[in-house]
C-alpha cells in the first residue's frame, strides 16, 4: 500500500504547494514535483511486505511492487521530458494540473495492478483513464487536442461499457467478483464465454489491439507529445500487466479459449499495426501505429501461459518503456525546439543534431529488435516464450512482422542519416531535464539487455497459469 | 582474458578509439592499427591452434570459455574454435584489413564509415567464435544491420533501394533462422532435463525426427538467404553493386560465408537426419544457384554486377558442397569459402580502384587498361584466374575438392547434379576471360585514360595482402585442409552415424 499512499500524498502536496506559490514563482512547482517523484520512485524499491486489504479487494506482493516500480521509472522519464514543454507560456497557468492529473492516473494504475476483485480493478481502470482525457485535451484551444480529448473520452467510455457488461455477466454467472472465487467457479458455459469475450474486448480497447485500435492514431496525434508517450507507454504497460494477471489467474479454466483468441488478435494486431505504420508521415502517428504493432508482440508472451511468458511480457514492457520513451523524447525535444513533427522535417538531422539522431536510431532499432540494444533481448524472449508453448508459426509471423516494422523504422534512420536537406532542423541545445531523461533512456537501452540478472529477478517473481 | 573474446573486444576498442579521433587521417590510422592488430591476432591464433593440436589436444573446441548469462533460459556466452572457425577468423581478419586500406580515400563522414565497417566486422568475428546459438544469432544480426547505413550513405547508384532490399531480405532470412534456432532449443532435451543453446551439447543428442523435418528448412533457408541460395539471392547483386568498395569486399568476402558456415554448423550438423532426407531439394536449388549465377555473370555489363553474380555462383557451390555431406566435399566447402572470400574481396577492391580512376564500371566503355595501369591489370588477371580455378591458386584447390567429394556419391542423382555444377567452371572461364579481354586488353578507348596513374601504396598493400593469401592456399593447401579435416571428422562421423556410412 506504500506506493498508493505515498503517491496520493505526493499529489496532494503538489496541489497545496501550487496554491501557496506566488504567481511569479509558479515555475518552482516543476523541480519540486520531479524531485518528490524521484524520491517516491526510489522509495518504491525498498522492501515491502505482501498483504491484503479491504477483504482482499486489494492485494500486493513482490510481483505487483515490481510492476509499479517499472511504471514509476517510466513516469519519471516522462516528467523529465515534459519540463521544456511546461515552461512554455501557454502552459504556465496549468502546470500543477498536469502533474496532479498525471499522478492520479498513475494511482489508478497502481490500484488496477493490485486489484483482487473486479470492482477494484474497474475503479483503478477508470481512475487511470478518465483523467487522461483532460490531459489529451490539455491544449484545448487547439482543435486537434480537443478532438483527441473527446475521442479518448468517448472510446474509453464505450470500452468501459463493454468491459462492465462482461463483468456483470461474470458476476451473474459466478455470483462473485473476487478473482479467487471467480477463478474457482468459472467454467465454459455460454454465458461465461460471452462474459470473457466482452471483458477481453474492453481490455483490447485499452491496449489498442486490432480491431479496437482505431481511436489510437487520432488521440496520439492530437495530444501533446508527453501525453502521447504516457498513453502509449505507461497506460499500455499497466493494462498489459493487469491483462496478463487476470488471464492467468482468473480465466485459467478457459485457457484453450483465450489462447485461440489471443493467437488471432496477435496476428491481426501486429500485421495491421505495421501496415498502417508504413504510410505515416507524422512522427506521432507513426509511433502510435508502431506501438499498436508492439502491443501485438506483447500478446506473444501472454499466449505462452507460463512463467516464462509473464517474465518476457514484463521484461518487454520494461525494454519498451526505454525504447519508446527514447524515441518520444527525441520527438518531444524537436517538437519543443522547432514545432516540427513530420518525418520529412527529420531529413539530414544527423548533420545538425548528431546525438539526438543517434539516440533516435538506437531507440528505433530497439523497437525493431536489433542487437545490441535492449529491444533485441525483449523480442527474443517474447518469441522464446511463444515457441516454448509450440507456437512456431505464430513466432514466424511475428518475426516477419518485425522485419516489416524494420522497414519503417529504417525510414526514420534514412531520413536522419541519408536524406539530403537544404535546410535541416537547426542545431539546438536541450535543457538539463531533457538531457537527463535522454541519457537515462540511452543507458537503459544498453544496460537492460546485457544485465542478465534483471531477467532472473523478474523471472523469480513471475507466475504461470494456475492449475 | 580469453584469446577469442579479444576478437570481439579489439574491434570494439577500435571503435571507441575512432570516436575520439579528430580528423580523417587519425580515423584511418586508428582503424588500420586496430585491424592490423586483429590480423596479427589471427596469425597468432592459427599458430596457437596448430601448436595445441600438435601437443595432442584432441578436444573438439579449443580455447573455449563459458559464462552463464541468462540462467533460467540457460543462455551462455560461450566461445571456442575448431579448425574451421580458425580458418574463417583468419579470412575475416585478412579481408577487413584489406578493406580498411581499400577505403583509404573515404572522406565523407569517414568516422561513421569506419565505425560501421568495424562494427560489422566485430559481428562477424563474434559469429565465428560463438558456440551458443543465442550469441551466434545476436552477432549475426549485429553483422547485418550496419550494412544498411554503409550502403545507404556511402554507396552508389540506387543505393537506398539496394540497402533497403538487402537489409529486409537478410532480416527476413533471420526470421526463418530464429524459428529454426528456437525449435532446436526447445527440442534440445528430448529426454527431459535442461534445454540448451550450446551447439556442442545439442550435437550429442538427437532431435526428434518429425521436429527435424519441420525445423531443418527454417534453419537451412535462414542461413541460405545470406549464402545467396536460389531463389533468395536477389539482394546480392543489387546490394553488392551499390555498396562502397570495402563493404562489397566484406559482404561478399565474409558476410556471405556466415550463411555457408551456419548452414553446416547449425542446420546440417544438428539435424543430420532431416538434412539427409531433404538434401535433394536444396541440392537442386544450389545447382541452380551455381549455374544460373554463372550465366547471369555472362550477360552483365557492370563490373560489380558481374562479380556479384559470380559470387552467387561460387557461394552456391559452398552450399552445394555442404549438402553433399561427406568429408571431402565439406572440406572443399570450407576451402571454397576462404578462397572465394579472398578472391571476391580482391575483385571488389580492384573494381573500386578502377572505378576511382575511370569513373565508370561499364566494361564496354573501357579497354586497354593493362597498358596504363599494369599493376591493377595484372592483379585483376590473377584474381580472374583464381576465380576460374587455375591450378596454383586457391580456386582450383577448392573446386577440385568439392567436385571430387561430390562425385564420390555413386547414385545417378548426385552424379547428374555434380556434372551440372561442374559446367559452371566453363561458364566462369567465359565471363572472366571476356572481361579481361575487353577491359584490360585491346585498344584504349578513351584518351583521358592515358593519364591514369597506377596503384598507390595503400592500394598495393590492400591487394598484395589478398594475392599472397590466395597464392598461399593455392600452393600449399595441405596445412589448411588438414586443419579443417581434423575438425570436420567429428561432424562427418555424426552425419555418417545416421545411415550415411556407405557414402563416405
Amino acid at each position: 500500500m506504500r506506493h498508493e499512499l505515498l503517491l496520493t500524498a505526493l499529489a496532494l502536496v503538489v496541489l497545496i504547494i501550487d496554491l501557496m506559490l506566488k504567481p511569479g514563482q509558479k515555475n518552482a512547482i516543476i523541480p519540486i514535483t520531479i524531485i518528490l517523484f524521484a524520491l517516491h520512485t526510489i522509495a518504491g524499491f525498498l522492501p515491502a511486505q505482501p498483504g491484503e486489504l479491504f477483504g482482499s479487494m486489494y492485494r500486493t506482493d513482490a510481483l505487483h511492487v515490481m510492476m509499479k516500480n517499472i511504471l514509476n521509472v517510466g513516469v519519471l522519464i516522462i516528467l523529465l521530458q515534459s519540463v521544456t514543454w511546461l515552461h512554455k507560456d501557454e502552459n504556465r497557468e496549468k502546470m500543477a494540473e498536469y502533474f496532479i492529473i498525471l499522478l492520479s492516473t498513475l494511482i489508478g494504475m497502481y490500484f488496477m495492478i493490485s486489484s483482487g476483485d473486479f470492482l477494484m480493478f474497474y475503479l483503478g481502470l477508470e481512475l487511470a483513464t478518465v483523467p487522461m482525457t483532460a490531459l489529451a485535451a490539455y491544449r484545448h484551444h487547439e482543435t486537434k487536442s480537443a478532438e483527441a480529448g473527446i475521442k479518448l473520452l468517448l472510446s474509453s467510455a464505450l470500452s468501459s461499457g463493454i468491459l462492465l457488461f462482461g463483468l456483470s455477466l461474470v458476476y451473474g454467472s459466478t455470483g462473485s467478483i473476487y478473482y479467487n472465487d471467480v477463478a474457482a467457479s468459472f467454467s465454459q458455459t455460454p454465458m461465461q464465454v460471452l462474459a470473457f469475450i466482452f471483458f477481453f474486448a474492453g481490455m483490447a480497447f485499452k491496449i489498442s489491439l486490432v480491431p479496437f485500435h482505431l481511436w489510437t492514431a487520432d488521440v496520439y496525434e492530437g495530444s501533446p507529445v508527453n501525453v502521447t508517450s504516457y498513453l502509449s507507454v505507461i497506460s499500455k504497460g499497466a493494462a498489459s500487466f493487469i491483462l496478463i494477471i487476470i488471464l492467468y489467474i482468473v480465466f485459467h479454466s478457459i485457457t484453450f479459449l483465450w489462447k485461440d483468441l489471443v493467437y488471432i488478435i496477435a496476428i491481426l494486431t501486429m500485421t495491421i499495426g505495421n501496415l498502417f505504420a508504413l504510410r505515416q508521415k507524422n512522427m506521432k502517428r507513426f509511433l502510435a501505429f508502431s506501438s499498436i504493432a508492439q502491443a501485438g508482440f506483447i500478446l506473444l508472451g501472454i499466449i505462452a501461459g507460463s512463467k516464462t511468458g509473464m517474465t518476457s511480457v514484463i521484461y518487454f514492457v520494461l525494454v519498451y518503456i526505454f525504447s519508446n520513451l527514447g524515441a518520444f523524447g527525441v520527438v518531444s525535444a524537436i517538437s519543443n525546439a522547432t514545432g516540427k513533427e513530420n518525418m520529412d522535417d527529420y531529413d539530414g538531422l544527423y548533420h545538425t543534431n548528431p546525438k539526438l539522431s543517434l539516440l533516435m536510431m538506437l531507440s528505433v532499432f530497439s523497437l525493431a529488435g536489433i542487437p545490441p540494444v535492449a529491444g533485441f533481448f525483449g523480442k527474443f524472449f517474447l518469441f522464446t516464450s511463444a515457441a516454448s508453448a509450440g507456437y512456431y508459426w505464430l513466432v514466424f509471423i511475428a518475426v516477419l512482422n518485425a522485419t516489416i516494422s524494420l522497414y519503417y523504422y529504417l525510414l526514420v534512420v534514412k531520413a536522419m542519416f541519408i536524406n539530403k536537406n537544404e535546410a535541416p532542423i537547426a542545431s539546438f541545445k536541450s535543457d538539463m531535464a531533457t538531457r537527463i531523461a535522454l541519457i537515462m533512456c540511452t543507458l537503459g537501452l544498453f544496460a537492460i539487455g546485457f544485465w542478465g540478472q534483471l531477467y532472473e529477478l523478474i523471472n523469480n517473481l513471475s507466475i504461470g497459469i494456475l492449475n | 582474458m580469453n584469446i577469442l573474446s579479444l576478437f570481439v573486444l579489439i574491434p570494439l576498442l577500435t571503435i571507441v578509439g575512432i570516436v575520439f579521433t579528430r580528423n580523417t587521417k587519425q580515423t584511418r590510422l586508428v582503424s588500420a592499427v586496430g585491424m592490423g592488430i586483429q590480423l596479427i591476432m589471427a596469425g597468432i591464433l592459427i599458430f596457437m591452434y596448430l601448436a595445441e593440436r600438435k601437443a595432442g589436444n584432441t578436444a573438439e573446441m579449443l580455447f573455449s570459455f563459458d559464462a552463464l548469462w541468462f540462467p533460467t533460459l540457460n543462455i551462455h556466452y560461450s566461445v571456442g574454435v575448431d579448425g574451421i572457425s580458425v580458418a574463417m577468423i583468419a579470412l575475416t581478419a585478412i579481408v577487413v584489413f584489406a578493406g580498411i586500406f581499400a577505403s583509404w580515400t573515404v572522406d565523407y563522414l569517414s568516422k561513421e564509415f569506419f565505425i560501421s565497417l568495424i562494427l560489422l566486422a566485430s559481428g562477424v568475428f563474434g559469429f565465428f567464435i560463438s558456440l551458443d546459438l543465442f550469441t551466434m544469432f545476436l552477432f549475426y544480426e549485429l553483422a547485418v544491420i550496419p550494412m544498411y547505413l554503409l550502403i545507404g550513405l556511402w554507396g552508389s547508384g540506387p543505393k537506398e533501394y539496394s540497402a533497403m532490399k538487402l537489409t529486409l531480405m537478410l532480416m527476413a532470412g533471420s526470421a526463418l533462422l530464429l524459428v529454426g534456432l528456437l525449435g532446436i532449443y526447445f527440442n534440445s532435451a528430448p529426454g527431459g532435463g535442461q534445454l540448451t543453446f550450446n551447439i556442442q551439447e545439442i550435437s550429442k543428442i538427437q532431435i526428434p525426427i518429425e521436429m527435424q523435418r519441420f525445423l531443418f528448412p527454417f534453419a537451412f533457408i535462414g542461413f541460405g538467404v545470406l549464402g545467396a541460395l536460389f531463389p533468395f539471392h536477389t539482394w546480392s547483386p543489387d546490394g553488392h553493386a551499390s555498396a562502397p568498395t570495402a563493404v562489397s569486399m566484406l559482404h561478399a568476402g565474409v558476410l556471405m560465408k556466415l550463411g555457408g558456415y551456419g548452414a553446416f554448423r547449425v542446420a546440417i550438423y544438428l539435424m543430420p537426419e532431416a538434412a539427409h532426407e531433404q538434401a535433394w531439394i536444396f541440392i537442386i536449388l544450389t545447382s541452380i544457384s551455381v549455374v544460373y549465377g554463372a550465366f547471369g555473370a555472362i550477360v552483365q555489363k557492370d563490373l560489380k554486377y558481374i562479380n556479384a553474380y559470380s559470387s552467387v555462383s561460387h557461394c552456391g557451390l559452398v552450399l552445394f558442397a555442404v549438402l553433399m555431406m561427406n568429408q571431402t566435399a565439406m572440406n572443399g566447402a570450407v576451402i571454397q569459402m576462404i578462397s572465394h572470400g579472398l578472391m571476391t574481396a580482391l575483385f571488389f577492391a580492384l573494381i573500386g580502384m578502377i572505378y576511382g580512376r575511370t569513373h565508370t564500371r561499364m566494361i564496354q566503355e573501357m579497354g586497354g587498361l593493362m597498358k596504363v595501369i599494369p599493376f591493377l591489370g595484372v592483379v585483376y588477371v590473377i584474381a580472374g584466374l583464381a576465380s576460374l580455378g587455375l591450378p596454383g591458386l586457391s580456386g582450383f584447390v577448392a573446386e577440385m575438392t568439392i567436385f571430387v567429394g561430390a562425385f564420390q556419391h555413386t547414385d545417378t542423382f548426385h552424379r547428374v547434379v555434380t556434372i551440372v555444377a561442374t559446367s559452371s567452371i566453363v561458364i566462369t572461364a567465359v565471363y572472366i576471360l571476356r572481361v579481361v579481354g575487353i577491359l584490360l586488353l585491346g585498344p584504349i578507348k578513351n584518351d583521358h585514360y592515358l593519364q591514369l596513374t597506377d596503384a598507390v601504396w595503400y592500394e598495393k598493400l590492400s591487394t598484395i595482402t589478398l594475392v599472397i593469401s590466395i597464392a598461399a592456399i593455392g600452393l600449399a593447401p595441405l596445412w589448411l585442409s588438414d586443419m579443417i579435416n581434423v575438425s570436420l571428422w567429428p561432424m562427418v562421423q555424426r552425419i555418417a552415424g545416421n545411415g550415411l556410412a556407405g557414402l563416405l
